[in-house]
């Protein structure tokens, strides 16, 4: 099997359990749903590390690129830690009696 | 076992855990946890990245410390009635990260020491296309979204010095940015493209509306030349010149798709731009081969899809319909004055006269309680009746306020309890029984015209049927109509009080009137 079957086989499962375990969040967790599923879409900071840490030599080494994923990395972490910061906030108020 | 597959070994661990937190969501109980399997599993996907490879830390140290500044300080300060915009924002974020990576992993690969032919497959060509086209889209369609929930794009009003900072800063940085590119290509035909792209941006989100003439026709244009540009950079991605013009053009689409949604719309877009922010994330995993990053991308993909889904479900909407349709009245609504003939209006102490003697009471809030900031006078109120042993419970239309799940986080914010309330279905169910229903702040979602008038823009649309209760008690400003911008004859039916006055003001007036009686 080839790199991009494998791949695309991952996507097409991970869409299918996506779909079933969001289908039981009730209405009510909606807005947490999204602010959550936002940090775990942060995620792509994996990819921003990798290019902006290249280092002079490497394979993957260009000043512009580096530039492109400082900013990406800056993007990405907001999104982790805002998302996570604010998505315990929220379920902390619906937690409590 | 080499480092590559210890680093995997561990991706696949995070996600995991990503699986576990959205599962664990399914219960306030259990969320709380689930969020913080969540971080733990975003925490050991960036240690495991970090690990696996030598690196120039700056940037990485520099960026992470700059962006958890940020995060954490618009995490921990914003108020709960601005969720929809943070919520927006972030999405943009997201979007803009994944265009990011993958214009640096196309540049890294052409421009290298070294990389030669061996370089840019098929499959990374096509899901940079991708990410470049959806990250553009939602981060050019976020930063609207954000811009017009924070009421500073497209108003006429007079704005707050942050709000011109924010519109005229953000304006003139795509077009500064789209004519020094321009300039750095010479200006050949592509460039021109992308400066043109960059200055109908920056033109678009300084209007004072949000719609122009020509504005569909603006965004077919734009989803085609984003196709076609996408198809050139396959076949030639080593003019990464095309990367650009391709963002550019698709920032323009993202621009004309977000620029004319507003009010009850708005939950549907910000929960499909959640979707392509998801979306854009798998399509950069494609990009540079990563397993975790298609897995959560997907997995976020999904979930946007899915509450994009319930949305239109909650309008009789189609998503087509929300984003290039226009919601007005139409030639046989029926005009306002002969609706409102026989409308009764009451004042606090008639209201509390009336809940006195009730033994079931709904509460129905709608965005109106948000802009009044009214949720912790409701609870009072809430309260007080249930300590006179009367039965209160909340009604939540699932596109009541700007986003999906807005009620539900402003009502659990005042501490109300979590299984009061109550979904759309189960509410009506019982409303029969119930002898007042507040509506607080809604319109469109209470107006019994979706259920007896085909012929209204909001026939089909399901709708909390408050005029079925023994008596309803409107708490509104005005008779001004809400987005769908047609007459709701609850306001004049015979079991109906118009309480005039803002939410938090009749809220509080109502509790004086209740504690005096």
């Amino acid at each position: 099997m080839s790199s991009l079957i494998m791949l695309i086989t991952v996507f097409v499962l991970a869409i299918f359990v996506g779909f079933e375990i969001i289908t039981k969040v009730p209405p009510t967790l909606h807005t947490p749903l999204m602010s959550g599923s936002n940090a775990i879409s942060g995620i792509t900071i994996v990819g921003a590390l990798i290019l902006a840490g290249a280092l002079e030599g490497q394979a993957l080494f260009s000043p512009l690129a580096k530039t492109m994923a400082f900013i990406a990395v800056i993007f990405a972490t907001i999104n982790v830690v805002g998302g996570f910061l604010v998505t315990g906030r929220m379920l902390k108020m619906f937690q409590r009696k | 076992m080499g480092m590559q597959d210890l680093t995997n070994i561990v991706y696949l661990i995070a996600a995991i855990l990503f699986i576990l937190d959205l599962k664990m969501l399914a219960h306030p109980r259990t969320a709380v946890r689930g969020n913080q399997l969540g971080a733990l599993g975003m925490v050991l996907a960036i240690v495991a990245t970090l690990m696996s490879g030598t690196w120039d830390w700056t940037y990485i140290i520099l960026g992470i410390g700059i962006g958890s500044l940020i995060g954490a300080v618009a995490a921990l300060r914003v108020k709960m009635t601005s969720m929809p915009e943070l919520v927006g924002l972030f999405n943009g974020f997201g979007g803009g990260a994944s265009v990011l990576v993958a214009g640096s992993a196309l540049i890294a690969t052409f421009n290298a020491v070294g990389a030669g032919a061996a370089a840019g497959d098929m499959q990374m060509k096509v899901a940079t296309v991708l990410s470049g086209i959806i990250g553009s889209v939602t981060f050019f369609g976020s930063y609207v979204a954000f811009g017009k929930l924070a009421e500073f794009l497209c108003v006429k009003w007079k704005l707050h010095t942050w709000q011109k900072i924010i519109k005229y800063g953000f304006s003139l940085v795509v077009a500064v940015a789209g004519v020094w590119y321009g300039q750095i290509l010479g200006f050949s035909p592509l460039a021109i493209v992308f400066v043109v792209s960059m200055l109908l941006i920056a033109a678009m989100l300084l209007m004072k509306k949000d719609r122009f003439p020509g504005m569909n026709l603006l965004k077919s244009l734009s989803a085609i030349a984003s196709v076609a540009l996408g198809v050139l950079l396959v076949l030639d991605p080593s003019n990464t010149v095309l990367f650009w013009v391709l963002v550019g053009v698709a920032g323009v689409l993202g621009v004309v798709l977000t620029l004319s949604i507003g009010g009850a719309d708005m939950p549907v877009v910000i929960a499909l731009l959640n979707s392509y922010s998801g979306l854009a994330a798998a399509a950069t995993g494609f990009v540079i081969n990563n397993t975790v990053l298609i897995i959560a991308g997907s997995l976020v993909g999904a979930s946007g899809l899915i509450l994009t889904k319930i949305m239109c479900k909650a309008m009789n909407r189609s998503l087509a319909n929300v984003l290039f349709g226009k919601m007005g009245p139409t030639a046989d609504t029926p005009d306002a004055d002969e609706v409102y003939k026989t409308v009764k209006s009451a004042s606090a102490d008639e209201v509390a006269m009336t809940l006195e003697v009730a033994q079931r009471v709904v509460i129905v809030p709608g965005y109106g309680m948000a802009v009044a900031q009214a949720q912790h006078a409701v609870r009072d109120i809430a309260n007080f009746l249930e300590d006179k042993g009367i039965v209160v419970e909340y009604g939540i239309h699932p596109v009541a306020g700007r986003m999906p799940g807005h009620m539900n986080v402003l009502l659990a914010e005042a501490d109300v309890p979590y299984d009061k309330l109550k979904e759309m279905d189960e509410v009506n169910a019982t409303m029969e029984q119930v002898d007042v229903a507040i509506v607080l702040g809604a319109n469109d979602v209470v107006n019994p015209v979706a259920r007896t008038d085909p012929g209204s823009p909001i026939a089909g649309m399901p709708i909390i049927d408050v005029d079925k209760a023994r008596t309803v008690v409107v708490v509104k400003r005005s008779l001004s109509p809400g987005f769908a911008g047609i007459p709701n004859p609850l306001f004049a039916a015979d079991n109906t009080l118009m309480f005039f006055s803002d939410g938090k003001k009749a809220m509080l007036d109502l509790l004086t009137a209740l504690k005096e009686s």
